[in-house]
């Protein structure tokens, strides 16, 4: 694999990961007044994936979605207004955090309730496969969103219409506090659930960017080839609590040495050490990388912080698309 | 004047659509079978081919969503439920995303999708396959609601549907598939969001929709009889709903009955009424009235459907009551029917 591509792997979930801790930092001073799932922990999935599409591939996905937005390359200014509730946020402060979209580089949307979004990711890759065009779809999603009946309604139909649809399961092994051991059985294997629709898939270390990229690769070039919709299944670890800012271990619903074992597989960490002591960058570069991040971000922040609210007379406009409005 | 059938006038319009607009494409279970969706959809696979034309898996929620996926990648899907019962799965994707989409992400993106869905009546249809949910989208930001009576409208308003940039529920009463009607042939619109008066008086407005049009026309015949004359509105389009035309009858007539084919707690003849008080009270002249049907699930037995259904008599004996007048008999009001009431008429033989 190229330098250049390792290097902006890891610069991607170094971003993601600088972002939200800033808005775990800021998130006390109650200026983003809506709820933000953050992906800390997370960031190799998006970033392995996204680095193997193009400009025209589409994604979509979850209410955890920042990681998926910033690596598909969504603009950062107007993700951060719109979770300031901003005018100039991407969705005009009517959709925050958990609706961001940047169609300019077909980021089609991400939707919090759980599942929903898959049939529609699917439908775009119905769309695209009618019209003739060769773009890929990438849908993401998470554990639980496996035990929705739209999940295999959609392997089905993309199975039968074999669409270019690749299904990417984020497994972080909790929906919210509830853990897969009461949502799911023992031996369940989502693999075999989509090999019964005659899915093709794999099972990656989501912590593992490499791992993520490589099975990204091989997975959207089956889909584009025209092969049908593919599979993919990352285990990973949300950091913090489902909902917030905050870790909170101390409730109990899972222990602090599990979270402290994975904290030790921290992505962007781990990469960075391997890129250092192969002498793919220095440990100089990862700092200046950090120092301009963080220049992006305080723009970013300053951005969002200063653009003005909403006019009131806006909450009436597109409810209809076309004249009503 | 070319006259064809509610039916044939679906198809036309799909048809015309699909012809002018490559985006266009229909799918649903039944549409590519022999019947052809009770006749809307034949030969539309010959024509079309199967990549437009598409019978579909059962999976009402998640075919919904694809459809609602490939809309905002630029298609314009119509969808086909041969009962409102079978879709209320898709709920979820329909009220969650297709209604708000567009809202939620500030305007960028839009969902071009039709949903057809039909009402059933009569041979027993029973709890499942006779619902009438037409209020329950109606209460939705971002949907538009349509429910046509006559075959012009039901082809005016589809081509509307299929052209308009929203979410559009579009409601057909399977009574209604055998009435036939003046439909021109060239493509034509009717406008959604317009009420349209069906007859004009000066006594009473009676506000209805879909089916239940045709027992306001019945009623107002028999109302003619005996020196009151009704006006008639259809409303055609419940969401937007036409409150001006409907107020503005009101203030002419100064009574109103809302006659609306669905439970009568919370359904839209309540939005009628309730629109009225707000808008042209002063104006009443008598407490304004609602016909619906009773809270309670359609009974399968004719022996009870029989009893559920509100008929032009019942509409009658509202608005004389209204009058001060004393009720009339089933048997003064109705000729003698030579079909049992739980078909539309003899051609209707089951099982659906």
């Amino acid at each position: 694999m190229n330098r250049d591509t390792l290097i902006s792997l890891y610069y991607d979930m170094l971003r993601v990961r600088m972002v939200e801790e800033t808005v775990a930092e800021l998130y006390h001073e109650q200026q983003m007044r809506c709820p933000v799932h953050l992906c800390i922990g997370q960031e190799a999935i998006s970033a392995g994936i996204c680095a193997g599409l193009g400009k025209d591939d589409f994604v979509l996905s979850n209410h955890r979605s920042h990681g998926h937005y910033l690596s598909k390359g969504g603009d950062l200014k107007t993700m951060l207004a719109e979770i300031y509730g901003k005018s100039t946020g991407c969705s005009g402060g009517k959709g925050g955090s958990m609706h961001l979209s940047d169609l300019s580089v077909n980021f089609l949307g991400a939707t919090p309730i759980v599942g929903g979004i898959i049939p529609v990711a699917t439908g775009v890759s119905f769309a695209a496969s009618m019209k003739g065009e060769d773009s890929v779809t990438v849908v993401f999603f998470g554990d639980a969103a496996s035990e929705e009946g739209v999940f295999t309604e959609s392997l089905n139909f993309a199975a039968l219409k074999k669409l270019p649809v690749v299904f990417v399961c984020e497994n972080n092994f909790f929906s919210v506090y509830s853990p897969l051991s009461c949502r799911q059985p023992r031996d369940r294997d989502n693999l075999a659930i989509a090999a019964a629709y005659g899915i093709s898939g794999a099972k990656g270390d989501g912590n593992n960017v490499l791992d993520v990229y490589g099975l990204a690769e091989k997975a959207v070039s089956y889909a584009r080839g025209g092969s049908g919709p593919y599979y993919l299944e990352f285990d990973t670890y949300r950091w913090r609590e489902h909902c917030g800012p905050n870790y909170d271990n101390s409730l109990g619903y899972r222990k602090e040495e599990e979270f402290l074992e994975w904290r030790k597989r921290c992505p962007v960490e781990s990469f960075e050490n391997k890129l250092i002591k192969e002498g793919v960058m220095s440990a100089g570069q990862a700092g200046e990388f950090r120092l301009k991040i963080q220049r992006e971000i305080a723009e970013a922040v300053e951005f969002a912080a200063r653009s003005p609210f909403p006019e009131v007379e806006d909450m009436f406009s597109d409810v209809y698309a076309g004249e009503l409005n | 004047m070319r006259e064809i059938k509610y039916s044939e006038a679906i198809l036309e319009a799909t048809d015309q659509c699909m012809a002018d607009d490559p985006s266009v494409y229909i799918m649903g279970l039944g549409v590519t079978d022999p019947k052809g969706v009770f006749g809307t959809t034949v030969g539309l696979e010959a024509k079309y081919g199967c990549r437009r034309v598409l019978d579909m898996p059962v999976a009402e929620n998640g075919m919904t969503g694809i459809a609602i996926g490939s809309a905002l990648a630029g298609m314009r899907p119509i969808m086909t439920h041969q009962r409102v019962d079978f879709m209320l799965l898709s709920l979820d994707q329909i009220i969650n995303n297709a209604a708000k989409w567009h809202y939620m992400f500030g305007g960028i993106m839009k969902v071009p999708m039709v949903i057809r869905l039909l009402v059933g009546r009569g041979w027993g249809q029973g709890p499942q396959h006779s619902q009438s949910l037409q209020a329950l989208f109606a209460h939705i930001p971002g949907l538009k609601v349509v429910m046509p009576t006559t075959p012009y409208d039901a082809k005016g308003l589809l081509v509307s549907a299929v052209e308009d940039d929203n979410p559009v529920i579009f409601i057909e009463h399977r009574w209604l598939h055998g009435v036939t009607g003046y439909v021109p042939e060239e493509k034509y619109r009717v406008p959604l969001g317009k009420a349209h008066v069906v007859r004009e008086g000066k006594d009473v407005s009676l506000v209805a929709s879909s089916y239940m049009t045709l027992e306001a026309i019945k009623a107002a015949e028999i109302l003619a009889g005996y020196g009151i004359e009704a006006e008639i509105i259809d409303l055609r389009s419940l969401k937007p709903f036409d409150e001006e035309t409907v107020i503005g009858s009101v203030k002419k007539t100064g009574r109103l009955v809302s006659v609306d084919g669905a439970w009568r707690t919370a359904g839209f003849s309540a939005e009628v009424l309730a629109a009225t008080a707000e808008k042209a009270f002063k104006f009443l002249k008598s407490a304004p009235a609602r016909i619906a049907f009773p809270d309670v699930p359609t009974p399968t037995s004719w022996a009870l459907a029989n009893h559920y259904y509100p008929r032009a008599v019942h509409i009658v004996n509202t608005v004389r009551e209204m009058f001060g007048k004393h009720t009339l008999k089933v048997e003064q009001v109705e000729v003698k029917c030579d079909v049992p009431l739980d078909v539309p008429d003899k051609a209707f033989t089951g099982p659906f």
